[in-house]
């Protein structure tokens, strides 16, 4: 957990200081610098039109880093209300809930493509679109986390005694769904990271003035067998910040739910 | 039970039917009017306007949606805007390779995962144990598009074994076959055999914790009875159902892993079909890729009393 931490924390100080990192213009072509192998000058090359494969890779890290926080951010906070809402309110949960076992047959990531295929290629529509597709899971988790806390003596209790509802839902409800949602919110991170990556790739995604992970790789390609460095640099970044939080979520589950922690 | 069956079955139709109202959303949402496209550039207003009329565009909402459905239970897909060429058979077309490469990785995924997770609960604690949940860790992170380029690096380019890329046929032989589809399937089968290894262990080790392990044992049973015969028997739901969900990843892995190794798929097409805006295409991937994941899971559903006799509906 320390390490995904430490890892993590790397990889966000190399997104925010990253025009202080020895880097140049990561978008300035230079058609005489073409193709150059990693070395003193390039230290991760340089890519078919000539643009600095190193300081491609490192503003990189800045899309990956906000589309996966903002993603985790904006799919927790929708799941948490409307999983509220489905597990106090009988109606609500047998409609809602069934609209997201439905959202949840669609594999994640087709939904993402077909809201991209509907709108332009943007930073804010690929966040958006990743999120609708994250949303029907955290609301599963947190209408079942809710639906057994609903049934707990002390939220009983407190019904009984007069407390008005929007003060259980603070009190009692909402800061017991902050440890799950943590975890989960976690391994949204890693995720919404890869499918970012995987829409840059297929030409889905981040528009290609913006340097992303996914996008410099879809760039080399097709001229993988001749400069595969172009690829396996942003790759390399990309596994090792997935890694990083993989690893702060297994310890962040483990110390929050220790009894999970020895199942799994 | 088969009050149960058809309990299950009936169960499928709300869900598939949210994933319709999706789909249909979607291409109701599309930019462009489809009659202006099919009319082409020199068309009139009147033209567009009668096109519009026989595709039932000028019907509302609900009725579009109606007759939508119906041609969908008849197989009808609609029509490609970018080839002309209906969904159906555009799909039918590519269908064969990724169901190869499904297949193939499953096969890939379960052979390598089942054995490493027993092992690693069997050997709880030791360094094999480590070796294997190190291995769950990595196969969740690294992207199935990096690691297919680090054995196309390997394999392909370095040690030339391997076909780059490509696909042929099982009909064309069965050795050209199995030759371009080992490192596709490997590559995608990764996330896959993480998750799959990673349940092993976890089931296997509530079972091996249970007393008729002991018993077994001090019968003096051989391990691999004990392992295989008893343990791996009674840890196999956990195993099955998460079979069942990974298809899930596995679908998404598909369009990246046919992208990278230029395998004429359903995600090579699906990847086609965003680049041109052809949505009635996307439309039929969602529903068939959809549609065969709820069937998967309601197999796996159905499953679960093959397994273990004591379940009973």
């Amino acid at each position: 957990m320390l390490l995904g931490a430490v890892l993590l924390l790397l990889m966000a100080a190399m997104a925010v200081f990253a025009p202080y990192l020895a880097t140049v213009d990561p978008q300035a072509l230079s058609p005489i610098k073409r193709l150059k192998w990693p070395s003193a000058d390039y230290w991760f090359g340089t890519d078919m039109l000539g643009r600095d494969v190193y300081s491609r890779t490192v503003y990189g890290a800045r899309v990956s880093l906000i589309v996966g926080i903002s993603v985790a951010l904006f799919s927790t906070s929708i799941g948490l209300v409307i999983g509220v809402v489905a597990g106090f309110t009988r109606w609500v949960d047998s409609i809602v809930m069934r609209i997201m076992d439905g959202l949840m047959s669609i594999p994640a990531i087709l939904i993402a493509i077909a809201l991209m295929a509907l709108t332009r290629a943007s930073l804010e529509n690929v966040i958006f679109a990743i999120t609708v597709a994250d949303v029907p899971r955290v609301t599963r988790l947190v209408r079942g986390v809710v639906l057994t806390l609903r049934e707990q003596p002390y939220v009983e209790a407190a019904i009984a005694s007069g407390t008005s509802f929007v003060l259980i839902l603070w009190r009692h409800i909402v800061p017991n769904t902050m440890a799950p949602l943590l975890v989960q919110g976690t391994f949204i991170t890693a995720s919404a990271m890869i499918t970012e990556a995987i829409l840059s790739f297929i030409g889905a995604g981040t528009p290609p003035n913006i340097p992303s992970w996914g996008n410099i790789m879809a760039e080399g390609r097709s001229l993988f067998q001749v400069a595969y460095y172009i690829v396996l640099f942003p790759g390399i970044m990309l596994s090792v910040t997935v890694l990083a939080i993989n690893l702060l979520g297994d310890g962040l589950r483990d110390a929050l739910d220790p009894r999970l922690a020895r199942r799994l | 039970m088969f009050a149960y069956i058809v309990r299950r079955i009936l169960a499928t139709i709300p869900v598939m039917a949210v994933v319709a109202i999706f789909v249909f959303a979607l291409l109701y949402l599309s930019p462009g009017d489809p009659a202006a496209i099919i009319a082409g550039d020199t068309a009139t207003v009147e033209d567009i306007a009668r096109i519009r009329a026989k595709l039932g565009l000028d019907e509302p909402v609900y009725i579009q949606f109606g007759s939508w459905v119906w041609r969908l239970m008849q197989g009808d897909l609609g029509i490609s805007i970018f080839t002309n060429l209906p969904v159906a058979k555009l799909i039918q077309q590519r269908l064969e390779p990724t169901v190869a490469l499904t297949i193939a990785t499953l096969i890939v995924s379960i052979s390598v995962a089942v054995p490493m997770g027993v092992l690693a609960a069997w050997k709880a604690g030791r360094w094999v144990d480590r070796l294997v949940m190190v291995f769950a860790v990595l196969g969740f992170s690294v992207p199935v598009f990096v690691l297919a380029y680090i054995l196309i690096y390997i394999f392909a380019i370095r040690a030339d074994l391997l076909p780059v890329q490509g696909y042929v046929s099982i009909s064309a032989g069965f050795w050209p076959f199995l030759s371009h589809i080992i490192l596709p399937s490997a590559a995608l089968g990764m996330i896959q055999s993480a998750l799959i290894a990673r349940i092993t262990r976890a089931s296997m080790l509530e079972v091996l914790a249970q007393d008729y392990i002991r018993t077994a044992q001090a019968k003096g049973l051989g391990n691999e009875q004990v392992l295989i015969g008893h343990a791996l028997k009674n840890a196999a739901v956990p195993i099955v159902t998460i079979i069942g969900i990974g298809v899930a990843l596995l679908i998404g892995g598909v369009v990246v892993t046919e992208t990278v190794f230029a395998i004429p798929g359903l995600g090579r097409l699906t990847v086609d079909a965003i680049l041109r805006r052809d949505y009635p295409i996307i439309q039929g991937i969602i529903l068939i890729f959809s549609g065969a994941y709820v069937l998967i899971n309601l197999l796996v559903d159905l499953s679960y009393t093959l397994i273990d006799p004591r379940i009973r509906y």
